[in-house]
Protein backbone atom coordinates (compact mmCIF):
# COMPACT_ATOMS: atom_id res chain seq x y z
CA UNK A 1 0.00 0.00 0.00
CA UNK A 2 0.98 3.48 -0.19
CA UNK A 3 3.06 4.67 2.98
CA UNK A 4 1.99 7.94 4.64
CA UNK A 5 4.67 8.90 7.04
CA UNK A 6 3.90 10.72 10.59
CA UNK A 7 5.10 14.13 10.00
CA UNK A 8 3.93 14.58 13.55
CA UNK A 9 1.20 15.01 16.83
CA UNK A 10 -1.47 17.76 17.07
CA UNK A 11 -4.52 18.78 17.50
CA UNK A 12 -7.14 19.29 14.42
CA UNK A 13 -8.34 22.74 15.97
CA UNK A 14 -4.69 24.00 15.61
CA UNK A 15 -5.42 23.44 11.99
CA UNK A 16 -8.35 25.70 12.09
CA UNK A 17 -6.50 28.70 13.89
CA UNK A 18 -3.76 28.75 11.57
CA UNK A 19 -6.48 28.78 8.70
CA UNK A 20 -8.96 30.94 10.41
CA UNK A 21 -5.49 33.28 10.83
CA UNK A 22 -4.73 33.00 7.09
CA UNK A 23 -8.46 33.08 6.09
CA UNK A 24 -8.81 36.60 7.83
CA UNK A 25 -5.17 38.37 6.39
CA UNK A 26 -6.48 37.00 2.63
CA UNK A 27 -9.91 38.66 2.90
CA UNK A 28 -10.76 41.44 5.37
CA UNK A 29 -14.65 40.71 5.47
CA UNK A 30 -13.42 37.79 7.46
CA UNK A 31 -15.02 37.82 10.97
CA UNK A 32 -14.69 35.58 13.97
CA UNK A 33 -16.92 35.38 17.38
CA UNK A 34 -16.67 33.42 19.96
CA UNK A 35 -18.95 32.43 23.26
CA UNK A 36 -16.18 32.62 25.86
CA UNK A 37 -14.00 29.43 24.47
CA UNK A 38 -11.03 31.46 22.39
CA UNK A 39 -8.05 29.82 23.43
CA UNK A 40 -10.43 26.13 23.28
CA UNK A 41 -11.55 26.52 19.95
CA UNK A 42 -8.40 27.44 18.80
CA UNK A 43 -9.72 31.30 17.64
CA UNK A 44 -7.11 32.96 19.61
CA UNK A 45 -4.71 33.74 17.00
CA UNK A 46 -7.04 35.44 14.93
CA UNK A 47 -8.81 37.43 17.70
CA UNK A 48 -4.96 38.23 18.61
CA UNK A 49 -3.95 39.73 14.79
CA UNK A 50 -7.10 41.20 14.23
CA UNK A 51 -9.19 42.03 17.02
CA UNK A 52 -11.38 45.03 15.65
CA UNK A 53 -12.30 42.13 13.44
CA UNK A 54 -13.19 39.23 16.64
CA UNK A 55 -16.36 39.49 18.87
CA UNK A 56 -16.81 37.72 21.86
CA UNK A 57 -20.26 37.34 22.68
CA UNK A 58 -19.80 35.38 25.96
CA UNK A 59 -21.38 32.50 26.89
CA UNK A 60 -24.92 32.96 24.54
CA UNK A 61 -24.10 30.51 21.13
CA UNK A 62 -27.78 31.81 20.08
CA UNK A 63 -27.31 35.72 19.96
CA UNK A 64 -23.96 34.36 18.55
CA UNK A 65 -24.91 32.30 15.59
CA UNK A 66 -27.95 35.25 14.45
CA UNK A 67 -25.31 38.23 15.18
CA UNK A 68 -22.78 36.15 12.59
CA UNK A 69 -26.12 36.39 10.10
CA UNK A 70 -26.80 39.85 10.85
CA UNK A 71 -22.86 40.04 9.97
CA UNK A 72 -22.65 37.98 6.52
CA UNK A 73 -26.06 39.46 5.07
CA UNK A 74 -23.92 42.54 5.10
CA UNK A 75 -21.24 41.24 3.35
CA UNK A 76 -19.13 39.62 5.86
CA UNK A 77 -17.64 36.32 5.95
CA UNK A 78 -18.70 35.19 9.81
CA UNK A 79 -17.07 32.19 11.53
CA UNK A 80 -18.71 31.80 14.66
CA UNK A 81 -16.71 29.27 17.16
CA UNK A 82 -17.51 26.80 19.90
CA UNK A 83 -17.68 23.19 21.28
CA UNK A 84 -19.37 21.11 18.42
CA UNK A 85 -22.20 20.53 21.45
CA UNK A 86 -22.73 23.90 21.28
CA UNK A 87 -22.31 25.56 18.41
CA UNK A 88 -24.79 22.75 16.51
CA UNK A 89 -27.31 21.67 19.24
CA UNK A 90 -27.47 24.51 21.47
CA UNK A 91 -28.20 26.91 18.03
CA UNK A 92 -29.52 24.29 15.84
CA UNK A 93 -33.02 26.98 15.14
CA UNK A 94 -30.95 30.04 15.11
CA UNK A 95 -29.29 27.98 12.19
CA UNK A 96 -32.12 26.59 10.51
CA UNK A 97 -33.87 29.70 10.10
CA UNK A 98 -31.50 32.97 10.33
CA UNK A 99 -28.11 30.94 8.38
CA UNK A 100 -29.44 27.87 6.09
CA UNK A 101 -32.79 29.48 5.15
CA UNK A 102 -31.71 32.82 5.07
CA UNK A 103 -29.14 31.70 3.09
CA UNK A 104 -26.23 33.71 4.90
CA UNK A 105 -22.39 33.46 4.54
CA UNK A 106 -21.61 31.80 7.94
CA UNK A 107 -19.12 28.89 8.86
CA UNK A 108 -20.02 26.90 12.25
CA UNK A 109 -16.87 25.78 13.50
CA UNK A 110 -17.19 22.78 15.87
CA UNK A 111 -14.09 22.35 18.29
CA UNK A 112 -14.38 19.28 20.15
CA UNK A 113 -16.66 17.21 18.45
CA UNK A 114 -16.97 13.59 18.71
CA UNK A 115 -16.10 10.76 21.63
CA UNK A 116 -12.37 12.37 21.74
CA UNK A 117 -13.35 15.62 23.72
CA UNK A 118 -12.59 12.63 26.71
CA UNK A 119 -12.79 13.24 30.16
CA UNK A 120 -15.70 16.10 30.53
CA UNK A 121 -18.49 13.29 29.45
CA UNK A 122 -21.24 12.77 27.05
CA UNK A 123 -22.54 16.63 27.48
CA UNK A 124 -19.83 17.88 26.01
CA UNK A 125 -19.23 14.77 23.63
CA UNK A 126 -21.72 15.39 20.52
CA UNK A 127 -22.04 12.54 18.53
CA UNK A 128 -24.55 13.60 16.51
CA UNK A 129 -24.14 17.16 14.93
CA UNK A 130 -22.97 15.90 11.53
CA UNK A 131 -26.55 14.32 11.04
CA UNK A 132 -27.69 17.54 12.52
CA UNK A 133 -26.34 20.05 10.32
CA UNK A 134 -26.40 17.23 7.11
CA UNK A 135 -30.25 17.41 7.45
CA UNK A 136 -30.63 20.88 6.84
CA UNK A 137 -30.90 21.95 3.38
CA UNK A 138 -28.28 24.20 2.36
CA UNK A 139 -25.50 23.19 4.56
CA UNK A 140 -22.03 21.86 3.59
CA UNK A 141 -20.62 19.56 5.99
CA UNK A 142 -16.76 19.01 6.30
CA UNK A 143 -14.93 16.76 8.83
CA UNK A 144 -11.19 17.29 8.03
CA UNK A 145 -9.02 14.23 9.61
CA UNK A 146 -5.35 15.54 11.14
CA UNK A 147 -4.22 19.23 11.25
CA UNK A 148 -2.78 20.07 7.55
CA UNK A 149 -6.39 18.95 6.18
CA UNK A 150 -8.15 21.19 9.07
CA UNK A 151 -5.93 24.28 7.89
CA UNK A 152 -6.97 23.54 4.14
CA UNK A 153 -10.81 22.69 4.73
CA UNK A 154 -10.83 25.99 6.92
CA UNK A 155 -9.42 28.23 4.21
CA UNK A 156 -11.40 26.38 1.73
CA UNK A 157 -14.86 27.26 3.80
CA UNK A 158 -13.74 30.99 3.82
CA UNK A 159 -14.06 31.18 0.44
CA UNK A 160 -16.98 28.88 -0.14
CA UNK A 161 -19.77 31.34 -0.33
CA UNK A 162 -22.56 29.54 1.66
CA UNK A 163 -23.23 28.07 4.99
CA UNK A 164 -20.75 25.86 5.89
CA UNK A 165 -20.00 23.10 8.93
CA UNK A 166 -16.41 22.28 9.96
CA UNK A 167 -15.89 20.06 12.67
CA UNK A 168 -12.76 19.29 14.25
CA UNK A 169 -11.04 17.31 17.45
CA UNK A 170 -9.54 18.57 20.72
CA UNK A 171 -6.92 16.10 21.37
CA UNK A 172 -3.46 15.60 19.65
CA UNK A 173 -3.59 13.42 16.46
CA UNK A 174 -0.91 12.03 13.71
CA UNK A 175 -0.21 14.97 10.80
CA UNK A 176 -0.18 12.51 7.36
CA UNK A 177 -1.79 14.55 4.80
CA UNK A 178 1.21 16.60 3.29
CA UNK A 179 0.66 20.07 3.41
CA UNK A 180 0.64 19.91 -0.59
CA UNK A 181 -2.59 17.61 -1.17
CA UNK A 182 -5.13 19.09 -2.64
CA UNK A 183 -8.21 20.42 -0.90
CA UNK A 184 -11.86 20.52 -2.54
CA UNK A 185 -14.89 20.93 -1.21
CA UNK A 186 -17.17 17.99 -2.67
CA UNK A 187 -14.27 16.13 -3.90
CA UNK A 188 -12.87 12.83 -1.83
CA UNK A 189 -9.02 11.74 -1.63
CA UNK A 190 -8.36 8.17 -2.08
CA UNK A 191 -5.70 7.71 -0.20
CA UNK A 192 -5.01 4.04 -1.21
CA UNK A 193 -6.39 2.13 -4.04
CA UNK A 194 -7.41 -1.27 -3.38
CA UNK A 195 -9.86 -4.36 -4.63
CA UNK A 196 -11.23 -6.38 -1.92
CA UNK A 197 -13.20 -3.60 -0.12
CA UNK A 198 -14.09 0.15 -0.30
CA UNK A 199 -12.94 1.43 3.41
CA UNK A 200 -14.58 5.75 3.75
CA UNK A 201 -13.43 7.62 6.38
CA UNK A 202 -13.66 10.62 8.11
CA UNK A 203 -12.46 12.78 10.56
CA UNK A 204 -10.54 10.90 12.73
CA UNK A 205 -10.76 7.79 11.82
CA UNK A 206 -9.07 8.33 8.64
CA UNK A 207 -5.66 7.48 10.30
CA UNK A 208 -7.19 4.45 12.03
CA UNK A 209 -8.67 3.23 8.47
CA UNK A 210 -4.81 3.54 7.48
CA UNK A 211 -3.25 1.65 10.23
CA UNK A 212 -6.42 -0.89 9.49
CA UNK A 213 -5.49 -1.01 5.38
CA UNK A 214 -1.57 -2.21 6.64
CA UNK A 215 -2.74 -5.14 8.74
CA UNK A 216 -5.33 -6.16 5.82
CA UNK A 217 -2.65 -6.32 3.39
CA UNK A 218 -0.62 -8.21 5.44
CA UNK A 219 -3.49 -10.85 5.79
CA UNK A 220 -3.52 -10.50 1.76
CA UNK A 221 -6.94 -8.22 1.78
CA UNK A 222 -6.68 -5.32 -0.77
CA UNK A 223 -7.86 -2.64 0.90
CA UNK A 224 -9.19 0.76 -0.70
CA UNK A 225 -9.05 3.47 1.48
CA UNK A 226 -11.38 6.54 0.54
CA UNK A 227 -10.71 9.85 2.56
CA UNK A 228 -14.64 11.72 2.83
CA UNK A 229 -13.56 14.98 4.23
CA UNK A 230 -16.79 16.75 2.80
CA UNK A 231 -19.55 14.36 3.96
CA UNK A 232 -22.54 16.85 2.23
CA UNK A 233 -22.62 17.44 -0.41
CA UNK A 234 -21.23 13.45 -0.74
CA UNK A 235 -18.75 12.78 -3.99
CA UNK A 236 -21.45 9.85 -5.03
CA UNK A 237 -18.72 9.44 -8.18
CA UNK A 238 -15.90 8.23 -6.10
CA UNK A 239 -18.11 6.13 -3.37
CA UNK A 240 -19.81 4.77 -6.57
CA UNK A 241 -17.22 4.07 -8.84
CA UNK A 242 -15.19 2.76 -5.55
CA UNK A 243 -18.08 -0.08 -4.73
CA UNK A 244 -18.46 -0.91 -8.02
CA UNK A 245 -15.13 -2.25 -8.15
CA UNK A 246 -14.35 -3.40 -4.52
CA UNK A 247 -18.49 -4.97 -4.20
CA UNK A 248 -18.13 -3.75 -0.57
CA UNK A 249 -18.25 -1.14 1.55
CA UNK A 250 -17.26 0.01 5.24
CA UNK A 251 -17.85 3.39 6.75
CA UNK A 252 -15.71 4.93 9.55
CA UNK A 253 -16.74 7.91 11.85
CA UNK A 254 -16.61 9.28 15.28
CA UNK A 255 -20.61 9.54 15.31
CA UNK A 256 -23.43 7.84 15.51
CA UNK A 257 -24.37 5.29 12.74
CA UNK A 258 -27.90 7.40 12.61
CA UNK A 259 -27.26 10.60 10.18
CA UNK A 260 -23.84 9.93 9.69
CA UNK A 261 -21.24 9.50 6.83
CA UNK A 262 -22.58 5.46 6.98
CA UNK A 263 -26.22 6.81 6.44
CA UNK A 264 -24.85 9.08 3.77
CA UNK A 265 -23.27 6.28 2.19
CA UNK A 266 -26.13 3.57 2.38
CA UNK A 267 -28.68 5.78 0.84
CA UNK A 268 -26.17 6.49 -1.86
CA UNK A 269 -25.93 2.79 -2.47
CA UNK A 270 -29.16 1.39 -2.13
CA UNK A 271 -30.39 4.20 -4.70
CA UNK A 272 -27.58 3.03 -6.99
CA UNK A 273 -25.42 -0.09 -6.70
CA UNK A 274 -26.95 -2.22 -3.53
CA UNK A 275 -23.88 -3.89 -1.73
CA UNK A 276 -23.05 -5.19 1.50
CA UNK A 277 -21.93 -2.67 3.71
CA UNK A 278 -20.39 -2.10 7.68
CA UNK A 279 -20.53 0.41 9.75
CA UNK A 280 -17.91 1.05 11.86
CA UNK A 281 -19.12 4.48 14.64
CA UNK A 282 -21.46 4.64 17.54
CA UNK A 283 -24.62 3.10 17.75
CA UNK A 284 -27.29 4.61 19.14
CA UNK A 285 -25.69 5.36 22.47
CA UNK A 286 -24.20 8.14 24.55
CA UNK A 287 -20.42 8.44 25.30
CA UNK A 288 -18.77 9.11 28.45
CA UNK A 289 -16.00 9.88 30.31
CA UNK A 290 -12.18 8.54 29.83
CA UNK A 291 -9.14 9.07 28.30
CA UNK A 292 -9.38 10.13 24.11
CA UNK A 293 -7.64 6.92 23.16
CA UNK A 294 -9.60 4.91 25.83
CA UNK A 295 -12.77 6.08 24.62
CA UNK A 296 -11.68 4.82 20.90
CA UNK A 297 -11.18 1.60 22.03
CA UNK A 298 -14.63 1.01 24.17
CA UNK A 299 -16.85 2.21 21.36
CA UNK A 300 -14.78 -0.02 19.19
CA UNK A 301 -13.57 2.61 16.74
CA UNK A 302 -9.93 1.71 15.82
CA UNK A 303 -8.07 0.36 13.38
CA UNK A 304 -8.84 -3.58 14.64
CA UNK A 305 -12.29 -2.88 14.30
CA UNK A 306 -12.07 -1.21 11.26
CA UNK A 307 -10.49 -4.75 9.90
CA UNK A 308 -13.26 -7.06 11.57
CA UNK A 309 -15.96 -4.73 9.64
CA UNK A 310 -13.72 -5.08 6.11
CA UNK A 311 -13.74 -8.89 6.73
CA UNK A 312 -17.49 -9.24 7.34
CA UNK A 313 -18.25 -7.02 4.33
CA UNK A 314 -16.33 -9.09 2.39
CA UNK A 315 -17.91 -12.42 3.40
CA UNK A 316 -21.01 -10.99 2.45
CA UNK A 317 -20.45 -10.46 -0.88
CA UNK B 1 -41.61 64.79 2.83
CA UNK B 2 -45.43 63.39 3.50
CA UNK B 3 -47.60 65.72 6.08
CA UNK B 4 -49.71 63.96 8.62
CA UNK B 5 -52.88 63.52 7.42
CA UNK B 6 -50.92 61.71 3.92
CA UNK B 7 -49.28 59.18 6.60
CA UNK B 8 -52.34 58.74 8.11
CA UNK B 9 -53.71 58.08 5.03
CA UNK B 10 -51.31 55.33 3.64
CA UNK B 11 -51.93 53.91 7.13
CA UNK B 12 -55.59 53.23 6.77
CA UNK B 13 -55.19 51.63 3.45
CA UNK B 14 -52.42 49.47 4.81
CA UNK B 15 -55.09 48.30 7.11
CA UNK B 16 -57.27 47.99 4.65
CA UNK B 17 -54.47 45.57 2.34
CA UNK B 18 -53.51 43.57 5.92
CA UNK B 19 -57.16 42.61 6.25
CA UNK B 20 -58.06 41.82 2.21
CA UNK B 21 -54.69 39.96 2.11
CA UNK B 22 -55.27 37.62 5.25
CA UNK B 23 -59.41 37.60 4.34
CA UNK B 24 -58.15 35.93 0.86
CA UNK B 25 -56.39 33.28 1.70
CA UNK B 26 -57.99 32.53 5.42
CA UNK B 27 -54.74 32.62 7.06
CA UNK B 28 -52.44 35.06 8.76
CA UNK B 29 -52.33 37.42 12.01
CA UNK B 30 -54.47 40.36 11.75
CA UNK B 31 -53.98 41.52 15.17
CA UNK B 32 -50.28 42.72 15.61
CA UNK B 33 -50.15 43.72 11.58
CA UNK B 34 -53.26 46.38 12.72
CA UNK B 35 -51.72 47.38 15.53
CA UNK B 36 -48.21 48.37 13.78
CA UNK B 37 -49.72 50.09 10.56
CA UNK B 38 -48.87 53.79 11.79
CA UNK B 39 -45.19 52.65 13.13
CA UNK B 40 -44.41 51.08 9.23
CA UNK B 41 -45.78 53.75 7.65
CA UNK B 42 -44.04 56.15 9.90
CA UNK B 43 -40.62 54.25 9.30
CA UNK B 44 -40.89 53.54 5.64
CA UNK B 45 -42.42 56.89 4.48
CA UNK B 46 -40.35 59.30 6.67
CA UNK B 47 -37.75 58.06 9.56
CA UNK B 48 -36.17 55.68 7.85
CA UNK B 49 -33.59 56.12 4.99
CA UNK B 50 -34.42 53.62 2.55
CA UNK B 51 -33.57 53.10 -1.21
CA UNK B 52 -36.98 50.75 -2.47
CA UNK B 53 -35.57 51.09 -6.21
CA UNK B 54 -32.20 49.95 -5.36
CA UNK B 55 -32.92 47.38 -3.28
CA UNK B 56 -29.47 45.33 -2.20
CA UNK B 57 -29.54 43.17 0.83
CA UNK B 58 -25.83 44.04 2.31
CA UNK B 59 -27.82 47.86 2.87
CA UNK B 60 -24.93 50.06 2.63
CA UNK B 61 -25.49 54.12 2.85
CA UNK B 62 -28.93 53.05 3.97
CA UNK B 63 -31.28 52.50 7.29
CA UNK B 64 -32.07 48.76 7.63
CA UNK B 65 -34.98 47.11 9.50
CA UNK B 66 -34.94 43.63 10.57
CA UNK B 67 -38.34 42.15 11.55
CA UNK B 68 -38.46 39.99 14.91
CA UNK B 69 -41.95 38.57 15.08
CA UNK B 70 -42.22 37.51 11.26
CA UNK B 71 -46.01 36.59 11.95
CA UNK B 72 -46.67 40.19 11.36
CA UNK B 73 -45.23 39.74 7.56
CA UNK B 74 -48.87 41.19 6.00
CA UNK B 75 -48.16 45.00 7.23
CA UNK B 76 -44.60 44.45 6.56
CA UNK B 77 -45.47 43.60 3.27
CA UNK B 78 -48.12 45.89 2.31
CA UNK B 79 -45.88 48.93 3.70
CA UNK B 80 -43.25 47.63 0.95
CA UNK B 81 -45.12 47.31 -2.17
CA UNK B 82 -47.23 51.00 -1.03
CA UNK B 83 -42.96 52.38 -0.59
CA UNK B 84 -42.67 50.72 -4.09
CA UNK B 85 -40.26 47.56 -3.20
CA UNK B 86 -42.22 45.79 -5.39
CA UNK B 87 -45.61 45.93 -7.52
CA UNK B 88 -49.04 46.10 -5.03
CA UNK B 89 -50.95 43.41 -6.85
CA UNK B 90 -48.43 40.98 -5.78
CA UNK B 91 -49.88 41.57 -2.31
CA UNK B 92 -53.24 39.29 -3.42
CA UNK B 93 -50.77 36.08 -3.19
CA UNK B 94 -49.74 36.24 0.29
CA UNK B 95 -49.54 32.54 1.57
CA UNK B 96 -50.03 30.73 -1.73
CA UNK B 97 -48.14 28.18 -3.49
CA UNK B 98 -45.02 29.71 -5.12
CA UNK B 99 -45.76 33.04 -3.33
CA UNK B 100 -42.49 35.25 -2.72
CA UNK B 101 -45.29 36.89 0.49
CA UNK B 102 -44.31 33.58 2.68
CA UNK B 103 -46.25 33.04 5.48
CA UNK B 104 -43.22 34.16 7.38
CA UNK B 105 -40.78 36.84 6.09
CA UNK B 106 -37.91 34.88 3.81
CA UNK B 107 -35.00 35.77 2.35
CA UNK B 108 -35.34 32.69 0.37
CA UNK B 109 -38.38 33.80 -1.55
CA UNK B 110 -36.57 37.07 -2.95
CA UNK B 111 -38.72 39.26 -2.25
CA UNK B 112 -37.25 42.96 -2.45
CA UNK B 113 -36.90 44.41 1.40
CA UNK B 114 -36.57 41.61 3.08
CA UNK B 115 -33.10 40.50 4.27
CA UNK B 116 -33.44 37.63 6.72
CA UNK B 117 -35.91 34.83 7.88
CA UNK B 118 -38.32 35.25 11.02
CA UNK B 119 -41.01 33.47 12.23
CA UNK B 120 -39.30 31.61 14.95
CA UNK B 121 -39.38 34.00 17.50
CA UNK B 122 -36.38 35.81 19.86
CA UNK B 123 -33.75 35.85 16.65
CA UNK B 124 -34.35 39.35 14.98
CA UNK B 125 -32.38 41.72 17.35
CA UNK B 126 -29.23 39.43 17.49
CA UNK B 127 -29.57 39.25 13.51
CA UNK B 128 -29.76 43.27 13.30
CA UNK B 129 -27.19 43.79 15.87
CA UNK B 130 -25.05 41.63 13.81
CA UNK B 131 -25.80 44.23 10.82
CA UNK B 132 -25.16 47.21 13.17
CA UNK B 133 -21.53 45.67 13.81
CA UNK B 134 -20.91 45.44 10.26
CA UNK B 135 -22.17 48.77 9.34
CA UNK B 136 -19.33 50.64 11.96
CA UNK B 137 -16.79 47.98 10.50
CA UNK B 138 -17.38 49.42 7.01
CA UNK B 139 -17.84 52.96 8.27
CA UNK B 140 -21.06 53.54 7.52
CA UNK B 141 -23.27 56.02 9.88
CA UNK B 142 -26.81 54.55 8.69
CA UNK B 143 -28.56 52.85 11.15
CA UNK B 144 -30.50 49.42 11.50
CA UNK B 145 -33.72 48.79 13.16
CA UNK B 146 -35.58 46.06 14.81
CA UNK B 147 -39.46 45.26 15.62
CA UNK B 148 -40.01 42.84 18.41
CA UNK B 149 -43.54 41.81 20.61
CA UNK B 150 -43.87 41.70 23.90
CA UNK B 151 -44.62 38.44 23.90
CA UNK B 152 -41.59 37.62 22.05
CA UNK B 153 -39.46 39.14 24.87
CA UNK B 154 -40.08 35.65 26.24
CA UNK B 155 -37.36 34.23 24.38
CA UNK B 156 -34.15 33.97 26.38
CA UNK B 157 -32.64 35.15 23.23
CA UNK B 158 -33.62 38.56 23.31
CA UNK B 159 -31.66 39.19 26.71
CA UNK B 160 -28.81 37.24 25.03
CA UNK B 161 -28.99 39.89 22.30
CA UNK B 162 -29.92 43.00 24.77
CA UNK B 163 -26.80 42.11 27.18
CA UNK B 164 -24.37 42.07 24.13
CA UNK B 165 -25.72 45.28 22.83
CA UNK B 166 -25.31 47.13 26.06
CA UNK B 167 -22.52 45.62 26.87
CA UNK B 168 -20.77 46.73 23.22
CA UNK B 169 -22.81 50.30 23.00
CA UNK B 170 -23.72 49.20 19.81
CA UNK B 171 -25.37 52.73 19.16
CA UNK B 172 -26.87 52.45 15.65
CA UNK B 173 -29.70 50.32 16.67
CA UNK B 174 -32.70 51.12 17.39
CA UNK B 175 -34.88 48.30 18.50
CA UNK B 176 -38.64 48.46 18.50
CA UNK B 177 -41.20 46.13 21.13
CA UNK B 178 -45.13 46.06 20.17
CA UNK B 179 -46.10 46.54 23.49
CA UNK B 180 -50.10 45.87 23.01
CA UNK B 181 -50.27 43.73 26.34
CA UNK B 182 -51.62 40.49 24.64
CA UNK B 183 -50.26 37.16 23.04
CA UNK B 184 -51.72 33.89 21.91
CA UNK B 185 -52.38 32.66 25.70
CA UNK B 186 -53.91 35.78 27.01
CA UNK B 187 -52.25 39.11 28.58
CA UNK B 188 -48.31 39.09 28.75
CA UNK B 189 -48.19 39.84 32.29
CA UNK B 190 -50.43 36.64 33.12
CA UNK B 191 -48.62 34.31 30.49
CA UNK B 192 -44.65 35.00 32.13
CA UNK B 193 -45.08 38.15 33.96
CA UNK B 194 -43.84 40.43 30.97
CA UNK B 195 -43.86 44.00 33.46
CA UNK B 196 -41.51 47.06 33.91
CA UNK B 197 -40.03 46.61 29.79
CA UNK B 198 -38.40 50.03 30.31
CA UNK B 199 -36.80 49.18 33.73
CA UNK B 200 -35.39 45.93 32.58
CA UNK B 201 -33.58 47.37 29.35
CA UNK B 202 -32.11 50.72 31.17
CA UNK B 203 -30.70 47.92 33.72
CA UNK B 204 -29.04 46.22 30.58
CA UNK B 205 -27.22 49.79 29.62
CA UNK B 206 -29.79 50.59 27.27
CA UNK B 207 -31.39 54.24 26.25
CA UNK B 208 -35.03 53.80 26.56
CA UNK B 209 -37.63 55.59 25.38
CA UNK B 210 -41.87 55.13 25.34
CA UNK B 211 -44.19 56.51 23.29
CA UNK B 212 -47.84 56.05 21.76
CA UNK B 213 -47.40 53.80 18.53
CA UNK B 214 -51.18 54.70 17.19
CA UNK B 215 -50.54 58.16 17.21
CA UNK B 216 -48.75 59.35 14.17
CA UNK B 217 -47.74 62.54 15.30
CA UNK B 218 -46.00 61.38 18.63
CA UNK B 219 -44.67 58.73 16.68
CA UNK B 220 -42.58 60.60 14.62
CA UNK B 221 -41.67 62.97 16.70
CA UNK B 222 -40.17 59.87 18.89
CA UNK B 223 -38.95 57.98 16.27
CA UNK B 224 -36.64 61.37 15.31
CA UNK B 225 -35.92 61.73 19.23
CA UNK B 226 -34.88 58.34 18.95
CA UNK B 227 -32.46 58.99 15.88
CA UNK B 228 -31.18 61.89 17.81
CA UNK B 229 -30.09 59.24 20.70
CA UNK B 230 -28.20 56.71 18.17
CA UNK B 231 -24.52 57.36 17.84
CA UNK B 232 -24.21 58.35 21.77
CA UNK B 233 -22.81 54.95 23.16
CA UNK B 234 -25.88 52.98 23.82
CA UNK B 235 -28.77 51.16 22.05
CA UNK B 236 -32.17 52.87 21.71
CA UNK B 237 -35.08 50.79 22.57
CA UNK B 238 -38.41 52.14 22.05
CA UNK B 239 -41.19 50.74 24.10
CA UNK B 240 -44.30 51.61 22.04
CA UNK B 241 -47.72 50.81 23.61
CA UNK B 242 -50.05 50.49 20.77
CA UNK B 243 -53.27 48.43 20.40
CA UNK B 244 -53.78 45.10 19.09
CA UNK B 245 -56.65 45.12 16.02
CA UNK B 246 -55.82 48.94 16.01
CA UNK B 247 -58.83 50.11 13.29
CA UNK B 248 -61.11 47.58 13.50
CA UNK B 249 -63.50 48.08 16.59
CA UNK B 250 -64.30 44.10 17.14
CA UNK B 251 -60.63 43.47 16.78
CA UNK B 252 -59.19 45.74 19.18
CA UNK B 253 -57.51 44.48 21.74
CA UNK B 254 -58.88 40.92 21.53
CA UNK B 255 -55.81 38.47 21.64
CA UNK B 256 -58.51 36.00 19.49
CA UNK B 257 -57.44 38.35 16.60
CA UNK B 258 -53.90 37.40 16.92
CA UNK B 259 -53.98 34.71 14.07
CA UNK B 260 -57.22 34.58 13.19
CA UNK B 261 -58.37 35.21 9.44
CA UNK B 262 -61.67 37.37 9.13
CA UNK B 263 -65.25 35.47 7.40
CA UNK B 264 -66.08 37.89 4.38
CA UNK B 265 -69.11 38.88 6.46
CA UNK B 266 -66.49 39.81 9.10
CA UNK B 267 -64.04 41.74 6.64
CA UNK B 268 -66.80 43.92 5.21
CA UNK B 269 -67.64 45.02 8.93
CA UNK B 270 -63.82 45.96 9.17
CA UNK B 271 -63.70 47.81 5.73
CA UNK B 272 -66.50 50.16 6.47
CA UNK B 273 -64.72 51.17 9.06
CA UNK B 274 -61.49 52.01 6.87
CA UNK B 275 -61.48 54.39 4.36
CA UNK B 276 -60.08 52.86 0.65
CA UNK B 277 -57.30 56.01 0.11
CA UNK B 278 -54.83 55.14 -2.28
CA UNK B 279 -56.76 52.62 -4.23
CA UNK B 280 -57.17 48.68 -3.08
CA UNK B 281 -54.59 46.35 -5.20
Amino acid sequence: MKEYKILGEKDTRSGFAEGLLEAGRENENVVALCADLTPSVRMDLFAKEFPERFFQTGIAESNMVSIASGMALSGKVAFVGSFAAFSTGRTYDQIRQSVAYSDCNVKIAGSHAGITLGEDGATHQILEDIGLMRMMPNMVVINPCDFNQTKQATLAAARYNGPVYLRYGRPKVPVFIPEDMPFEIGKAITLNEGKDVSIFATGHLVWQALEACKQLEAEGINAEIINIHTIKPLDGKAVLNSVQKTGCAVSCEEHMYNGGLGDAIAQLLVRNHPAPMEFVGIDDEFGQSGKPMELMKHYHLMAEDIVLAAKKAINRK
Amino acid sequence: MKNISELQDIATQIRRDVLRMINSCQSGHPGGSLGCADLFTALYFNTMNAAPETFAREGRGEDMFFLSIGHIAPVWYSALARRGYFDIKELSTLRQLGSRLQGHPSYHSNLPGVRAASGSLGQGMSVAIGAALAKKLNGDSNLVFSLHGDGEVEEGQIWEAAMFAGANGVDNLISIIDNNGVQIDGRCKDVCGVVNLKQKFLSFGWDVLECDGNDMQTLLNTLEECKQHAHLGKPVMLVMKTQMGKGVDFMEDNNGWHGKAPNDEQMQNALSQLKETLGDY
